[in-house]
């Protein structure tokens, strides 16, 4: 299971690599919602900085709608899909392989968001060791719970219109948990961040177990 | 086999639970007593709670249950499938109407159509939820795709609905506590008397509604899958029957469709 995970994660990564769409286009992008949230609240620093991760989680929500389309739309080019059904890969692994690929360009996206929201913001980092430990539970529960969503609505015609009606509802707690655990670790107060942390693995185990679980079966019929 | 979503049992749950409804809405708007602090809006509660009941419980419980049961091989079959989809949409109705419901007595008592708290968030969720689950079913797949891709959504929807429930419960009393209270008052069991009768009755009349609507709509559903079903059937036995006419006098048969064609 771990090798075929493996094995997919480096193909998806690897065709993402070559075509740098993500480079040029889903990064670009994330920073520009993170400009045009400035302009949306007339660039008061304050209000910026308050509103910093809320608006943070948002981009990366958004741009990592693209992500988990992008990695499916690669699957039905050139009928990839049934490849990968052909090719007696274990089920299981095929999901961690695409989940943990749809993760790796999250985090990278996260790196440069953070970066971003530094810069344009002037948001302060603190706590790091709560930033970090919600960045990798929101995004493990985002790329799983994207990735099972994804899936479903892979080779539909109306895929891209479906899918955010899917995902957006079922990763509100993600958005919510990560914001406010990111505000109370950028406020210096632990205290309150750390249940919504753990919420964030609660969910990232959900959404982990139910897609190694169920993604065999929704693979063969999508 | 049947040719109408009417039958003799229905039709008794239909008019008991229109009996039940009216009776509700005399004991909710003649003989139940205003509230001491909310006044008449009080009575929204007697259509507000049992909605709400009907929707979250009873519809999505079903929803659930049938969508499991039609995903175990043991119990697999057409008809969990469209129990589940029938379910799912009344939900999706009350559930909509306990929201507007609510917004109106929001207007009323706390001065705002909606409001940021724990339950309102999750239930907007679980709204939007289900209108992605009956989304799904709607998008065009053969039969046995679309049951099983939809039974699945239905899963991993319900997985949520806990998890924003803590998430929302968590995020109230993190930053606000004020704005929530009227609310909690009401759901404790503070209320006594004709008002709890009320309440009482109007769950037990929408839980029999919800019965009436879901025997319509399931039926409704399976004639509607019947049809698809006999679809070919038929027009492969009409054919036959044009072609048995045919056979009598093949030129006439080619006069006719010569002359329907344009």
């Amino acid at each position: 299971m771990w090798r075929d995970a493996a094995l997919v994660a480096g193909k998806d990564l690897r065709i993402e690599a070559r075509s740098r769409v993500g480079v040029n286009q889903v990064v670009p992008f994330a920073l520009l919602v993170l400009i045009v949230f400035a302009f949306a609240l007339d660039s008061d620093r304050n209000t910026l900085v308050a509103a910093g991760p809320g608006l943070f989680w948002v981009t990366v929500l958004f741009s990592g709608l693209l992500a988990i389309q992008r990695s499916f739309v690669i699957e039905s080019d050139d009928d990839a899909r049934d490849a990968l059904r052909l090719s007696g890969l274990d089920g299981a692994g095929i999901f961690l392989g695409k989940a943990g690929a749809v993760a790796a360009q999250l985090a990278l996206l996260e790196a440069v968001l953070t970066l971003g929201v530094i810069v344009l913001y002037g948001v302060q980092l603190q706590g790091p060791v709560m930033l970090l430990l919600t960045c990798v539970a929101a995004t493990i529960g985002l790329a799983a719970a994207g990735t099972v969503y994804g899936i479903i609505a892979a080779g539909l015609r109306v895929r891209d219109t479906l899918l955010p009606l899917l995902v957006l509802p079922v990763l509100a707690p993600v958005l919510l948990a990560a914001a406010r655990a990111c505000e109370a670790a950028l406020a210096g107060t632990p205290a309150e961040g750390w249940p919504w942390v753990r919420l964030l693995f609660v969910f990232a185990t959900i959404y982990v177990t139910f897609g190694v679980v169920a993604f065999g079966p929704l693979l063969e019929e999508a | 086999m049947i040719t109408s979503s009417s039958s003799r049992p229905t039709q008794v749950l239909g008019w008991l639970s229109a009996v039940s409804l009216a009776l509700t809405a005399v004991m909710a708007l003649v003989i139940s007593p205003p509230d001491v602090n909310m006044g008449d809006s009080v009575r929204l509660l007697y259509l507000h709670v049992p909605t709400a009941w009907l929707a979250m419980y009873v519809s999505f419980g079903v929803t659930t249950l049938a969508s499991v049961l039609y995903l175990w091989k043991r119990t697999r079959s057409r008809f969990w499938d469209l129990a589940a989809g029938a379910s799912a949409e009344i939900g999706v109705l009350f559930l909509g109407l306990t929201l507007l419901i609510g917004a109106i007595w929001g207007r009323i008592t706390w001065g705002v159509w909606w409001t940021w708290d724990a339950r309102l968030t999750t239930t907007a969720v679980l709204f939007v939820l289900y209108l992605g689950y009956l989304a799904v079913r709607k998008v065009p797949a053969s039969p046995e795709v679309q049951s099983r891709r939809a039974a699945i959504v239905a899963i991993a929807a319900f997985l949520d609905v806990p998890i924003v429930h803590f998430a929302v419960e968590w995020w109230r009393t993190l930053h606000q506590d004020a704005t929530f209270l009227s609310d909690r008052r009401l759901l404790d069991p503070q209320i006594g008397g004709t008002m709890a009768w009320t309440l009482f009755l109007g769950v037990v009349a929408f839980t029999l509604l919800y019965c009436w609507l879901m025997a319509h709509r399931f039926r409704l559903a399976w004639l509607e899958d019947r049809l698809a079903d006999r679809a070919m059937q038929i027009a492969i036995d009409e054919r036959r029957a044009e072609a048995g006419v045919g056979t009598g006098g093949a030129g006439t048969a080619g006069v006719g469709t010569g002359v329907a064609a344009p």
